[in-house]
């Protein structure tokens, strides 16, 4: 079994943030906006180096995504900045019309995703977000799993042309994937290969899942752990290989279950290949605020909660 | 100088399209459309710069974006007319396997259409970043948009109003059609939106009234004065009272053929009052 390690914490923004300052300096077609969070999107380095290529629209995050949309009109390649909560249920309508349906190349970016976001509570903690943008026809749906990793997301989809939907977070997660890594979008990362069971993590609760294979292997169970940083397209192949093996299934996010990994990965396997499944995630409930660490204790988002899922799935093969 | 007989003359017969390609469906909103049938005219006849071989980025081209899509009648017939595609086309308005949706989407191809419009509100947004796009490529090009009247009641459109004065994007026109209705009624009985021109001017705009907008000479020199306005740090708002139905006598001034078809007997009422001037599809 591979072992994982890191020397430093990284929020997943800053690789935001890093990634799009490098990718503007690479493209000059490259523009941000931002509805009045700038600093929390780590936009600042870029608004610093490109001040006529930074648009801050404030408030208006419907203004913003009809906007970002127009401006591909010309070339432009736009990048939003906001929380994703903002980033989608507040202009679900305008990403649908004026993005998705206009297919336009539009890169919605959103920070703060999820019960990470921690003392804000319920009304910014977003939990729908991958379920709304993933039934978006033709919308690409990413969360990656650290700085490493978001960086070089932001970079790949800058060279993508289509609408994009690119979900990270506020804390400081193991900086454990490799710097200046190559990002396929669409592509499962193979983290630890294993016989017994599949876990399937996005975002930060892929770190949570590597540790819950090492706690699982110290048990004798063998698992295989799959970073799924594409929620859409979902790697299908990779997917179907490691179950096929493995037998059952366990699915790890920061998402309600009704929308998110788990509930793309049970709609493929049903097809299929009907497989015993169990889901890590928010069970329809709204989060609440408090430090990051208890809420994800509380709703069920740790390592122990994927090895409690593993044992469960295991009877079921 | 405008060729307004000419202009005239194209007027008739996209009126003629829009109660033929309505009635063809029994679906479709013929009201607006014809009260806006001078302006669209205009704007791709007589005042912008545009290539009917299409290019989606249309750089070196005014762009119009069609925030109210619901009269896409009236915005088909003029880029069939423009040559943007082939008149006979027109016919497939609405039905399965067309390019022309009930809303103009750019998801089907249709030549002339650069974003999909249909849920209000989301156009002048649009017409803002498309704009700001030219100003970033050193593009001098105007951005056209029209709105509905009805349709300033979305809050969108405030937000991009006040996002483009104070951002002074000044390649910017934005027509509002002033027809005073809406499906459930006149737009005072729905939602009295009091002044619009002290909204648009308190909202940094230099705003131009014009009160015959089914007028071509009218239309015409508001659309010229609104371009000679360009360039000077604010955005301009063309407020252009029209007559919902202009043009076929019974459809005229009421809510009611908002988005009603005629049937047989009133299409001929219709196309009476219209002459055939270009050939109909």
């Amino acid at each position: 079994m591979k072992k994982y390690t890191y020397t430093e914490t990284k929020d997943t923004r800053s690789g935001f943030g890093d990634g799009l300052l490098e990718a503007a300096q690479k493209n000059e077609n490259v523009v941000g906006l931002c509805a009045d969070l700038t600093g929390s999107l780590k936009m600042n380095a870029f608004e610093n180096e490109f001040p006529e290529r930074f648009f801050q629209v404030g408030i208006s995050e419907a203004n913003m995504m009809s906007m970002a949309a127009g401006m591909t009109i010309g070339g432009k390649i736009p990048f939003t900045g906001t929380f994703a909560n903002f980033a989608t249920s507040r202009v679900y309508d305008q990403v649908r019309q004026s993005i998705a349906y206009s297919n336009k190349n539009v890169k919605i970016c959103a920070s703060h995703a999820g019960l990470t976001l921690g003392e804000d509570g319920a009304t910014h903690q977003v939990l729908e977000d991958l379920g709304m943008m993933k039934m978006l026809p033709g919308m690409v749906v990413i969360n990656p799993c650290d700085y490493n990793q978001t960086k070089a997301a932001t970079l790949a989809i800058a060279e993508y042309e289509g609408p994009v939907y690119l979900r990270f977070g506020r804390p400081k997660m193991p900086v454990f994937t490799p710097d200046n890594q190559e990002f396929k979008i669409g592509e499962a990362v193979m983290l630890n290969e294993g016989v017994d069971v599949t876990i399937l993590a996005t975002g930060h609760l892929v770190w949570e899942a590597i540790e819950a294979g090492h706690i699982l292997a110290d048990m004798g169970i063998d698992a295989e752990v799959i970073n799924i940083h594409t929620i859409k397209p979902l790697d299908a192949d990779a997917i179907l290989k490691s179950v096929g093996k493995t037998g059952c299934v366990v699915t790890a996010e920061e998402h309600q279950m009704n929308g998110g990994l788990g509930d793309s990965v049970a709609q493929l396997l049903a097809r299929k290949n009907p497989t015993p499944l169990e889901m890590v995630a928010v069970n329809d409930s709204f989060g609440e605020s408090g430090v990051p660490a208890l809420l994800m204790e509380k709703y069920g988002l740790t390592r122990t909660d994927i090895v409690k899922s593993v044992e469960t799935v295991m009877k079921r093969k | 100088m405008a060729n307004i007989q000419k202009l005239e003359q194209t007027v008739s017969q996209v009126r003629r399209d829009i109660v033929r390609m309505v009635h063809a469906n029994n679906s479709g909103h013929p009201g607006g459309s014809l009260g806006c049938t001078e302006f669209l005219v205009a704007l791709y006849f007589e005042i912008m710069k545009h290539d009917s071989s299409f290019n989606m980025d249309g750089k070196g081209e005014d762009l119009f974006f069609l925030s109210n899509g619901h009269i896409s009648p009236v915005f088909y017939s003029v880029l069939a007319h423009s040559g943007y595609f082939d008149v006979a086309e027109l016919a497939t308005f609405r039905k399965i396997d067309s390019r022309l949706q009930g809303h103009p989407t750019t998801h089907e191809g249709l030549p002339g259409v650069r974003m999909a419009s249909g849920s209000l509100g989301q156009g002048m947004s649009v017409a803002v970043g498309a704009a700001e796009t030219k100003r970033l490529n050193g593009d001098d090009r105007i951005v056209y948009s029209l709105h509905g009247d009805g349709e300033l009641q979305e809050g969108q459109i405030w937000e991009a109003a006040m996002y483009a004065s104070a951002k002074k994007v000044d390649n910017l026109i934005c027509t509002v059609d002033l027809n005073g209705q809406q499906i459930d009624g006149s737009t005072d009985e729905v939602m009295n939106m009091g002044s619009l021109e002290a909204k648009f001017t308190a909202f940094g705009f230099d705003v131009l009234v014009e009160k015959e907008g089914n007028n071509m000479t009218k239309v015409v020199a508001a659309l010229e004065e609104a371009k000679s306005r360009t360039g000077n740090g604010k955005p301009i708002c063309i407020l252009l009272h029209t007559e919902m139905g202009n043009g076929v006598d019974y459809m005229m001034g009421s809510h009611k053929w908002h988005g009603v078809a005629p049937n047989d007997e009133e299409l001929a009422i219709a196309l009476a009052q219209n002459e055939e001037t270009l050939g109909d599809y």
